[in-house]
C-alpha cells in the first residue's frame, strides 16, 4: 500500500539524531511490547508480513507521530482484535472475559524462548526456475497494491541491475494477506542515483533493494 | 502520542501513563486466555538484553580481519561462515556481509520498517527506526553521513542497502591503520555497532574511546 511507512526518498523529517549510550529499551513496557508481539507470532497467532502490513495500516498520522513500540502495540492490538484471538470486551475491561481462540502452535512457552532467537527461515524450493540473472537489466514494474508489498514506491518505473540470486523466499505480497507463501525468486537489483533521483542526484550513489520476481520486468 | 497521553506525561510521573495501563491489560489478556506464559516473555526480554548485541557482529568482523579464508567464505555465505564461529550466537539465513574498500562504502537502511541484523548487532536504535533515517539514507546518504560526522572522499562510490526482504546486512568495515599484529581480541574491541550499519567507522588505535 502507498503509506507513510514507505518514506524512502521523502523530504522534511530532519536530521538523523544519534543518541549517546542509548539504552535497549527507554521505557519497561517497550519490552513487553516487543516480548508479546514475538511470542503470539511464535505461537501462530500471524506471521511477520502480516504484524508488518498492520503498523502499515494505521492512520498516517498516528504512525508517524507514535513511537515505534507504540506502532507495534497499536499493530497487535488491531491484528489480535481482527483474527479473533482477543474481543473488545477483553480490551475494555483489560481482562479475558470472553473465550480463547487456539493458537496454530500451540501456547508460548519457556521452552519456545531459544528458538525465537534465530531468526525464521523464508527460504522454500523453487516452483519454477529464474527469470531472471545477475547482469540482466530489468525495470521495477509500477504497480500500487494497496495491501501488503515490499516494493517501495520510489523504485517503481526505474531501471537496474540484477546482482545477486538469494534463491526463491515466502512472498510477502500474498502471504501477509493470508493468501499462501507463494515462493517467489529473490534478487539484489541496484540502482543508479541518477535514475532515481534525477540527473542532479550525487553521481557516486548507488541503492539496491531485495526485489521478488513479480516486482520486476525485463528492461 | 495524544493529547492525552501527553497529560498524564506532564502531570504525575509516578501515575502509569494510558499506553503503560493499556500494554499491561493487553498482557494480562494474553496470559489469561493461556496464549502465553508470563515467565517466557520475561525470558524473551532477558535473552534480548543479555545474548544479542554488537559484541557478536564485532567478533565476526575481527575474525574476517585476520583470517582472509574466514574473510571469503563470510562473502560468499555469511550465515554459513557465522554459523562456524561457536562463540558467536546463533544466526538465521540469508545474512549477507559487504565489504568496505578504498572505492566504496556500504550503508544498511530499512526504509519500509526496521530490518536490521539484531543476531549480530542486537535490537536496533532509535534511529535507525525512525523517520529520517529512513527517508534520507537512499535519497542523500552523504547527508545522513554527516550527521552522524562522518565524511568521505568525493568520488566514494556509496551504496545503499535498503533491506527490502528477508535478507539482512552487515557491512564489514576497513581494518584501522596501525594494527598489524594485533590479536582477534584487541581487534574487536575497535568495532563499532555504526560501523557495522555503515554509518561510522571502526576506533582508531589509540584514539580516546
Amino acid at each position: 500500500m502507498n503509506g507513510v511507512h514507505d518514506m524512502g526518498g521523502m523530504d522534511g523529517f530532519g536530521k538523523v539524531v544519534p543518541e549517546l549510550n542509548e539504552p535497549m529499551f527507554h521505557e519497561e513496557w517497550e519490552s513487553r511490547v516487543l516480548a508479546m508481539v514475538r511470542a503470539m507470532g511464535a505461537a501462530g497467532a500471524f506471521n511477520i508480513d502480516t504484524s508488518r502490513f498492520y503498523r502499515e495500516t494505521l492512520p498516517p498520522q498516528v504512525y508517524l507521530s507514535s513511537s515505534y513500540y507504540k506502532k507495534w502495540f497499536l499493530g497487535l492490538e488491531a491484528l489480535l482484535l481482527d483474527k479473533g484471538y482477543i474481543s473488545k470486551d477483553d480490551v475494555a475491561s483489560g481482562h479475558s472475559v470472553a473465550p480463547a481462540k487456539s493458537l496454530k502452535h500451540g501456547k508460548f512457552s519457556m521452552a519456545d524462548v531459544e528458538r525465537i532467537m534465530v531468526r525464521g527461515k523464508f527460504g522454500r524450493a523453487a516452483p519454477a526456475p529464474a527469470k531472471f540473472k545477475a547482469g540482466d537489466r530489468v525495470r521495477a514494474k509500477n504497480i500500487h497494491p494497496a495491501t501488503h508489498t515490499r516494493l517501495p514506491r520510489y523504485v517503481r518505473g526505474h531501471v537496474g541491475v540484477v546482482e545477486r540470486d538469494h534463491g526463491c523466499h515466502v512472498f510477502p505480497d500474498t502471504v501477509a494477506n493470508d493468501a499462501g507463501e507463494q515462493p517467489q525468486w529473490l534478487y539484489t537489483v541496484v540502482f543508479d542515483g541518477r535514475e532515481l533521483w534525477g540527473p542532479d542526484s550525487d553521481p557516486t550513489i548507488k541503492v539496491s533493494i531485495d526485489a521478488f520476481e513479480p516486482y520486476l520486468e525485463a528492461a | 502520542m495524544s493529547e492525552h497521553d501527553h497529560h498524564h506525561h506532564d502531570h504525575d510521573h509516578s501515575e502509569l501513563s494510558e499506553t503503560e495501563l493499556r500494554v499491561r491489560a493487553l498482557e494480562s489478556i494474553l496470559t489469561e486466555k493461556g496464549y502465553v506464559e508470563a515467565a517466557a516473555l520475561d525470558a524473551i526480554v532477558q535473552a534480548y538484553e543479555t545474548k544479542i548485541g554488537p559484541h557478536n557482529g564485532a567478533r565476526v568482523v575481527a575474525k574476517a580481519w585476520t583470517d582472509p579464508a574466514f574473510k571469503q567464505a563470510l562473502l560468499e555465505d555469511a550465515s554459513k561462515a557465522v554459523g562456524t564461529l561457536g562463540h558467536v550466537s546463533r544466526v538465521g539465513d540469508h545474512l549477507v556481509a559487504i565489504e568496505n574498500t578504498t572505492g566504496r562504502h556500504n550503508m544498511v537502511v530499512c526504509t519500509l520498517c526496521s530490518c536490521y541484523p539484531w543476531e549480530m548487532l542486537g535490537l536496533p536504535p532509535v534511529w535507525y527506526k525512525a523517520s529520517p533515517y529512513r527517508s534520507r539514507a537512499v535519497k542523500d546518504p552523504r547527508g545522513v553521513l554527516a550527521d552522524f560526522g562522518v565524511s568521505l572522499p568525493k568520488e566514494t562510490e556509496i551504496r545503499v542497502w535498503d533491506s527490502t526482504a528477508e535478507t539482512r546486512f552487515l557491512v564489514l568495515p576497513m581494518r584501522p591503520a596501525g594494527t598489524e599484529g594485533w590479536s582477534e581480541d584487541q581487534l574487536a574491541e575497535l568495532v563499532t555497532r555504526d560501523s557495522m550499519i555503515g554509518t561510522g567507522f571502526p576506533k582508531t588505535p589509540g584514539a580516546p574511546s
